[in-house]
């Protein structure tokens, strides 16, 4: 098993005929991701790579395939709406990968989701990753951004805020053998539809996920709650870093929730709960992988 | 990004926040006529116009004390309007080099019988506006936070609610209004709400909020931020950014959709992705060194970015050497150090650098490196990169 997608998970893609959203779809596509449609209004009935039927709206996408994920792709004006969209067509997880939509939009869009039973990840994410067990990881799902050759078929859950930042740890542990059941990136925003807190709960229940690597950044408390709640239930060892130690306070640091402010949201303070929660925290970005396999014993 | 105090008024006059009178000036003579205009009772103020606080107890470079001044007459207003534009005023915010004034306000002054704080921010952890209010006003909020926690009132807003007439009872009670003074502040708290939705402000605050000895309710001074993201849909706020408040190199990056900031290190550093160049500066402290900058190239970086990005870096003279960390997940790592050859000729690279290289066909992208004759160091991975980096400039 793994969390949230597996090779066999169909998707669609909000924007799969915008230049981002194509290319990143050709990638699924070429992992050997089930890509089966994608939406684009006012271009329904039209191929993409020949071969995925685009439709009008998700519900015809949905009701034509099958589709249960939808990742998006559309600009940031348009990306509230995709996201209630595919909510409303009933989708069970959107993965929005959409960077800079105003923290206002994502407000709403997260209060007009209350009780709907579908899950978001993202926005300003680099999506979700199940590797395959094909060569170079191929087979997989991916939906979203990530390099797949980077992935190994294994045990380590990997949950990080940053995109480039997780291909680091993930390619940590596909060089040391270990391998990644999922991997997934909540993305780097204020305001987010799933935390590390939500992803843990999912890794600590799923069997094929036997150790767990939490990347966090300087902001927020989130990190902080996701230690909290592992010190008394995660069954499964878990290996951290915090980027931004060395990070000014009140400078946004490219992500829009990574700024200290007020004092709070420190990588120093973060690297102490995470430690008093039984956490191993990897001191350089360069140890992730290795931290984890000295706690595993490996 | 944040604005002066002479714009954050004008916002306030454009949705009915009252606040006192007061007229922006860009020379001495233009603070006398803003100081005849406003001529009634009462005293004047003079307050130099920097994005920076603590300016009342600040210095001017030329001695000249104090950035916030009371006057009696329209010469008066003059002769220290003319003392302040352009001239730098250093506060304890502002850091050694100080802040130049370009412009300063001549405000009317205003009796004060009793001030308040108020503020309004977007709650990353409620998802939802929060009203902040206390009695304790004109002082450092966060003092009172460690202090006396108890004289904080926090009222979350649900989004699609809206704030709602009982909240605004809550915090008349709460505050002490009560008759016309409930009316007042409900109409200013009213006013401020919308403008903080409609502006897409990430933060509000005014400290202090003013009830006069004739009961009016008044902001007396504002700090605001606004979501950089939502900018795109407000083409009046983004055209009140003073680039002369920034950072040089910051405004210059962003013209390359670079994510630079400057910070006091000598190793400069070009990452791709915001968490990873994070990372980066941290890795070069761990192993000893200092960071000269945080430099997000996103992540489809083209030649002409990679390029202006050295020579953002290269502006920084306390910049002793240069680390590229490239994780080419989507990018082809072939044209980024394509990409880096180009621009080390361009701008005459002379300081050591450090690239490390990983990602989608990084063998051909190491070939290009190895077989340019650039002066290189070329490093395994990102720990074997800081150290290599350090040990450079050692």
């Amino acid at each position: 098993m793994s969390i949230l997608v597996d090779p066999d998970t169909k998707v669609l893609i909000q924007g799969i005929t915008g230049g981002f959203g194509g290319r990143h779809a050709q990638l699924s596509l070429d992992y050997g991701t089930q890509v089966v449609a994608g939406v684009t209004p006012g271009k329904g009935g039209q191929k993409f790579s020949d071969t995925v039927p685009v439709f009008d709206t998700v519900d015809q996408a949905v009701q034509e395939t099958g589709a249960t994920v939808s990742a998006i792709f559309v600009p940031p004006p348009f990306a509230g709406d995709a996201i209630l969209e595919a909510v409303d067509a009933g989708v069970d997880l959107v993965v929005c990968i959409t960077e800079g939509i105003p923290v206002a939009d994502m407000m709403r869009v997260r209060a007009a989701m209350q009780g709907a039973p579908t899950r978001l990840i993202g926005p300003n994410c680099p999506g979700v990753v199940t590797p395959g067990t094909g060569p170079d990881s191929h087979g997989g799902c991916r939906i979203g951004i990530a390099p797949g050759y980077i992935h190994k078929k294994g045990s380590v859950g990997v949950v990080s805020r940053s995109g480039t930042l997780t291909y680091e740890a993930v390619w940590q542990t596909t060089q040391l053998g270990l391998g990644q059941s999922t991997c997934v990136g909540i993305g780097g925003d204020p305001i987010n539809g799933t935390s590390h807190l939500d992803i843990l709960k999912l890794f600590n229940e799923d069997p094929e996920t036997e150790s767990i690597i939490m990347i966090g950044e300087i902001g927020g408390s989130a990190e902080e709650e996701a230690a909290a709640w592992a010190k008394d239930h995660c069954k499964k060892p878990m290996a951290a870093f915090i980027a931004g130690a060395t990070a000014p306070p009140g400078r946004r640091m490219g992500h829009a929730g990574a700024i200290i402010s007020g004092g709070k949201g420190t990588a120093e303070a973060k690297k102490e709960a995470l430690a008093e929660a039984g956490i191993a925290v990897a001191e350089s970005p360069s140890d992730m992988g290795a931290t984890l396999a000295k706690l595993l014993g490996k | 990004m944040n604005i002066h105090e002479y714009q954050a008024k004008e916002l306030f006059d454009k949705f009915g926040v009252p606040s006192p009178e007061g007229i922006v000036a860009h020379t001495a003579a233009e603070a006398k006529a803003a100081a005849e205009k406003l001529a009634g009772t009462g005293d004047l103020v003079v307050k130099a116009q920097v994005h920076a606080g603590g300016r009342g107890k600040g210095t001017f470079k030329n001695g000249f004390k104090g950035g916030v001044h009371l006057v009696k007459t329209a010469d008066e207003a003059a002769e220290i309007a003319g003392k302040m534009i352009g001239q730098t005023l250093v506060t304890h915010q502002t850091g050694e080099d100080g802040k130049l004034v370009n412009q300063v306000m001549i405000a009317r002054g205003v009796d004060i019988a009793k001030e308040y704080y108020l503020a309004i921010l977007m709650d990353r952890a409620t998802e939802r506006p929060v009203i902040v209010a206390s009695t304790e006003g004109g002082v450092n909020i966060e003092d009172v936070a460690e202090n006396t926690p108890e004289k904080i009132l926090n009222l979350g807003v649900h989004p699609l609610a809206g704030l709602q007439p009982f909240q605004i009872r809550k915090l008349c009670a709460a505050l002490g209004f009560a008759g016309d003074q409930a009316k007042a502040f409900a109409k200013l708290l009213k006013a401020l709400f919308k403008l903080f939705l409609d502006c897409d402000c990430s933060m509000v605050e005014i400290n202090p909020l003013v009830v006069t000895p004739d009961g009016d309710v008044l902001a007396l001074d504002a700090k605001f931020d606004f979501d950089a993201n939502a900018l795109y849909r407000h083409p009046d706020i983004e055209a009140l950014r003073d680039p002369s408040e920034e950072d040089p190199r910051e405004v210059e990056a962003s013209k390359y959709d670079l994510n630079y900031i400057g910070l006091d290190g000598n190793i400069a550093c070009l990452v791709n992705g915001a968490g990873l160049a994070m990372a980066t500066m941290d890795i070069i402290k761990f192993s000893g060194g200092e960071p000269a900058n945080f430099l997000d190239v996103g992540g489809g970086a083209t030649k002409e970015q990679v390029t202006n990005a050295f020579k953002i870096i290269l502006g920084d003279p306390k910049v002793k050497g240069i680390l590229v960390n490239i994780f080419g997940g989507i990018m082809d790592c072939d044209i980024i150090a394509h990409g880096i050859v180009e621009a080390c000729k361009e701008v005459d690279l002379k300081l050591p650098l450090v690239v490390r290289l990983e990602g989608n066909n990084v063998a051909a992208g190491k070939k290009t490196l190895a077989e340019s004759g650039v002066n290189l160091i070329a490093a395994d991975d990102l720990s074997d990169a800081a150290k290599k980096a350090v040990a450079a400039i050692a």
